[in-house]
């Protein structure tokens, strides 16, 4: 039996948390309708539950209710409408249209939590992802099932490079039933407008879902955001068989949020204020992408995020990388120099690569063309600094090539156009262009054979 | 106050339950769906649990149920090949139960019961015997015969012992005392299992991995600890150290683990083929996964399950090996319910016993002479550790140092580089190498440790020089430390370097080490000589024979390429110094 009494035994309220005394026994996570004296209507969620005590989260925030306020627990946990017609729809954080569309008439209404694929059940990634951008089709290579963050700076091109990502991204050969999730948690209203623009102009909106949360949004509501994007993207990947791409922006935003709640909760910090299950609260957004054997559907996620102060060791991306396969990292030195888009191949990395690349799959001389595209990239590298303090006349010659060559791979194959969109042949013919400057018996990560098929000759000496 | 209760508050995974009786670790059920839960404190009128399981829409006055009995996990028959969760529930069985995801309260035995087993009896009637003695086997896999043993503590004379085919419950020997014994026992998962008597830890465990059996070796029983920061290789290494460690049981916990790579390990091992047997690597191999979204409460168990299963193995005395990946995770895991239990915090939020759990967890390894065989066996444990920001000070590394004999130190920037393993030569250390070095001048090459510690030296050389090189550039170090360079460049290029997808680099067996690392110091031996004699510095530098060595590395018949390598150097010296000569 549900019980639908109205409570007016709030006995405190601090920032976005509600204690609600006397009520009947209330299920730990259950939707909450609060109901101000004004008629407006708030929902939340319940996060602590006792005999005494009911504490409620209020997605859209506490201010202007006071202790006046009606409570009523609705009974279940929060469930989204979904069906197929969410493709093409804008929404606010809440799963509310807000295009000026019909409302959505659920085909199910799913618990937005979701559970753990069992890993038993789950298929291992290995299609390969072609997104038209050189550094990562070439170094870190994304397939499919994968969640592959970005990590970025305040004022670096993170959303351009995530909307070409969204418009370039294929499997080469196939032609399947694509669809973008797209869920935006705190960014400024000028922000969303290109997004919505970009998608509108180039014809994308109508296989994708919008979820919307504005920067004078509510910071709660960011909390359901990108679990009301997920179960979107469930529902496309395993009930429609889809390929789902998922772009999170930006989870930086989303773990204030969560500290935020954290504080109001009076919990026990951990690092930098973060509540101790951050780590765990983040898994299970991240976790939901991946492939289930026997399911035609598949979810990749793309979260992005903004490192504090540069800081790639803070605690948001830390605990991401822990639970991502790998991250994009973008520098802040190549952005000024002009270069787009800004990806530092050192510290970026895909950890799925292996499993999508090679013979059959991009090409025979993939990994071991990348491997050496690092090595003599972070060799170039560290020949700078010695450059600065010895002068260019002091290194040997296969110094000198190794530093052309990091000059040259950043400006032909990490920079490129903004519609520039590269197949992995253009990507992989533009490696060797670059690698056969270097001479051919210092590229050791290269076997014999594949050198002599790939390696451009005189190369070299001509560029002399 | 009796077996049941009720609910009094449920904050995420931590329910609190009044109007019930327990001990500490007791097991409960809670809810009317009945969730499994563990009591972790205790209060005048109340309990608190963790619970194993989601609690989504859990209410204040559900029922709660005390089991009486700790956490346990089923050992026996059918453990091996088989692939759990943190609480030894086997995830295929769920899979058939539950669908593509695991929805909570779906529990199934770990061990199947209609399985029916040939037990074959070593003991037989009026025999005495007690808890650990083996009273008879039955092949488990076709590597591995399992020895049903009495459970420790058990003792008495036998009335009846049978054979034939059984199950794992039904009966197989009686005592006079009417006990009777089945092939499955229950052990509780945070008690470690006895031992007759625990050894000093002086064989190697062989990895196949270039740079930990020569530079930093762990020994059988022994502990290491693995940290790494985040895409410094760790998941590779462990992947490794899993399939080609020569230890006979390998239990592998996922502890908080990728989804995507713990479905890697699921699909990758029951392909593998173990190098000794010919067989699949699984017929020696327990997995546990529970990945990083699975409850926190059976992710801090799961590493408890894992250690419980691998000394049940030992005590069969076998060699078992248990990995877990990662400790950091499970720290984590201890930090969650600490806090949410509101306990006073240690350091960055870490309860208080961090280092006093790590301690007794790592301290269950070990060489042993077990209850119920003179077989020596042993456990041993490789914890990775992930150092938030890769900072090697904080809590859970410091305290896992403090414990781990050997200290496998992964970095970054060697990652970054693509050197693999990306082992760092210069933060790693094994206190098994003094002890083991006798093992090693006794059954690998009398001057093994004279060899390695000519390797180390130079290591350290190259350290030094690489301060100057990067002020002043590699030409202008005198010649003999320009030699020191390219050697120490070889040793890390030819033999530190390991390919682990490689079909014959992925495995280097010890003699092969050993004769690597002879053939640099050849070279570096004769490069010196050449030196003497007037050679210039630069002819020696760019030598072609001496990159001979490194073909080795992915060659079956290494010793043929290295005995010609050594010829060719020989040549080569030959033809630099009648160029002098003339």
């Amino acid at each position: 039996m549900m019980n639908l009494k109205a409570y007016k035994t709030i006995n405190r309220i601090a920032g976005p948390l509600i204690f609600v005394e006397k009520t009947h026994p209330v299920g730990y996570g259950e939707i909450v309708k609060i109901q101000l004296e004004n008629g407006e209507t708030r929902m939340g969620q319940v996060l602590d539950t006792s005999r005494n005590i009911v504490v409620v989260q209020s997605f859209e925030g506490t201010s202007g209710i006071d202790k006046r306020a009606s409570v009523r627990f609705l009974g279940d946990v929060l469930r989204l409408k979904v069906s197929g017609d969410i493709l093409g729809r804008i929404l606010d954080g809440r799963g509310e249209p807000i295009d000026g569309g019909p409302g959505i008439i659920p085909e199910d209404e799913l618990d937005v939590n979701g559970a753990s694929i069992n890993p038993y059940a789950r298929s291992p990634p290995r299609d390969f992802i072609q997104t038209g951008i050189s550094t990562i089709d070439g170094m870190n290579t994304l397939v499919r099932g994968q969640k592959l963050p970005i990590f970025s700076g305040s004022g670096l091109p993170h959303n351009d490079i995530a909307l070409q990502i969204a418009r370039q991204a294929k499997v080469v050969d196939q032609k399947e039933n694509f669809a973008v999730v797209f869920a935006a948690m705190g960014i400024t209203n000028e922000e969303s407008k290109k997004f919505i623009r970009e998608f509108e102009e180039t014809g994308a909106l109508e296989r994708a879902t919008i979820f919307l949360n504005l920067a004078d949004d509510p910071a709660v509501e960011r909390l359901i955001t990108p679990r009301l994007a997920l179960t979107t993207a469930e529902y496309l990947a395993y009930e429609k068989d889809m390929h789902v791409l998922v772009i999170l922006t930006d989870m930086t935003n989303y773990c204030e949020s969560l500290r935020e709640i954290g504080s109001a909760r009076r919990e026990i910090p951990g690092r930098r204020g973060y509540p101790g299950y951050m780590y765990t609260d983040l898994a299970t957004l991240y976790e939901r992408a991946g492939m289930i054997k026997g399911r035609k559907g598949s979810i990749t996620q793309i979260p992005i995020l903004t490192m504090i102060g540069d800081d790639i060791t803070h605690p948001i991306p830390d605990l991401t990388g822990y639970i991502t396969e790998g991250q994009i990292v973008l520098s802040r030195d190549l952005h000024r120099k002009g270069i787009y888009p800004s990806v530092d191949v050192l510290p970026s990395l895909s950890r799925l690569m292996n499993l999508g690349i090679g013979k059959g799959k991009t090409r025979e001389d993939h990994k071991q063309a990348s491997d050496q595209l690092y090595a003599a990239y972070a060799e170039g590298r560290e020949l700078r600094g010695l450059v600065s303090i010895v002068g260019e006349e002091a290194l040997s010659d296969r110094d000198k090539a190794f530093l052309k060559f990091a000059d040259a791979f950043e400006e032909k194959f990490v920079n490129q156009g903004l519609r520039e969109d590269r197949s992995i042949e253009t990507t992989m013919n533009l490696t060797w262009e670059l690698l056969s400057a270097i001479p051919e018996h210092d590229l050791t990560r290269i076997s014999a054979d594949f050198k002599k098929k790939y390696y451009i000759k005189d190369k070299g000496e001509k560029k002399e | 106050m009796g077996k049941e209760g009720s609910i009094f508050r449920v904050a995420g995974p931590v329910v609190v339950a009044e109007g019930i009786e327990a001990k500490m670790y007791d097991v409960v059920r809670v809810g009317s769906e009945k969730l499994v839960g563990e009591v972790i404190q205790i209060t005048p009128d109340k309990i608190v649990i963790q619970v194993y399981e989601d609690t989504s829409n859990l209410k204040p006055g559900e029922p709660v149920e005390n089991t009486g009995a700790p956490l346990s996990v089923e050992l026996g028959p059918g453990l091996l090949r088989s692939i759990y969760d943190g609480i030894e529930r086997p995830l295929p069985e769920l899979k058939k139960m539950t669908g593509d995801f695991i929805r909570r309260g779906a529990y199934t035995n770990a061990l199947d019961r209609k399985k029916k087993w040939e037990f074959k009896s070593l003991a037989k009637k009026g025999d005495t015997v007690k808890g650990g003695h083996i009273i008879g086997t039955v092949q488990e896999t076709e590597i591995i015969q399992h020895k049903i043993m009495v459970p420790p503590g058990i003792s008495g004379k036998i009335r009846k012992i049978k054979k034939g085919k059984f199950t794992v419950d039904e009966p197989i020997c009686i005592l006079e005392d009417g006990t009777v014994i089945t092939m499955m026992h229950k052990w509780p998962i945070r008690k470690p299992r006895p031992v007759n008597k625990k050894l000093f830890p002086e064989v190697p465990l062989i990895t196949g991995q270039r740079i930990l059996d020569s530079l930093f070796p762990l020994a059988k029983g022994g502990t290491a600890g693995v940290p790494g920061p985040f895409g410094s290789g760790k998941t590779v290494i462990q992947h490794q150290l899993a399939k080609w460690s020569d230890a006979q049981i390998v239990v592998f916990v996922g502890c908080g683990e990728r989804g995507n790579e713990m479905t890697e390990v699921l699909e990758e091992f029951p392909e593998l083929i173990d190098p000794k047997s010919g067989r699949p690597l699984m017929e020696r191999t327990v997995l546990i996964a529970n990945t990083s979204n699975m409850p926190v409460a059976a992710r801090e168990a799961s590493i408890y399950t894992g250690i419980t299963i691998a000394e049940y193995y030992r005590d069969m005395g076998y060699d078992a090996a248990m990995m877990a990946d990662s400790t950091s995770r499970w720290a984590e895991a201890m930090r969650e319910i600490s806090s949410r239990l509101e306990e006073m915090p240690g350091e960055e939020g870490y309860p208080a016993y961090l280092s006093a759990r790590l301690a007794e967890f790592y301290e269950r390894a070990g060489r042993v002479i077990p209850l119920g065989t003179d077989d020596v066996s042993s456990v041993t444990l490789i914890g990775a550790v992930s150092p938030p920001g890769g900072d090697l000070s904080e809590p859970v590394t410091q305290s896992t140092l403090r414990v781990v004999k050997t200290f496998w130190a992964l970095d970054a920037k060697l990652a970054q580089r693509r050197h693999f393993p990306s082992i760092n030569w210069s933060l790693s250390y094994s206190l098994y190498e003094e002890i083991l070095g006798e093992w090693f001048s006794k059954n690998i090459a009398p001057d093994w440790k004279k060899i390695v510690d000519e390797v180390k030296s130079i290591l350290a050389e190259e350290e030094k020089l690489q301060e100057i090189v990067q002020l002043v550039g590699s030409d202008s170090l005198p010649e003999p430390q320009q030699i020191v360079l390219e050697v120490a460049r070889m040793v890390r290029e030819f033999f530190l370097q390991q390919n682990a997808f490689h079909d014959v680099d992925t495995f280097s067996e010890l003699k092969k080490n050993h004769m690597m690392l002879d053939s640099i110091l050849y070279f570096r031996d004769k490069a010196e000589v050449l030196l003497e004699n007037g050679v210039p510095v630069k002819n020696i530098l760019i030598m072609k024979s001496k990159n001979l060595i490194a073909d080795s590395k992915f060659e079956k018949n290494y010793e043929k390429i290295l005995n010609n390598a050594k010829k060719e150097i020989d040549k080569e010296a030959a033809k630099l110094l009648a160029e002098v000569g003339d």
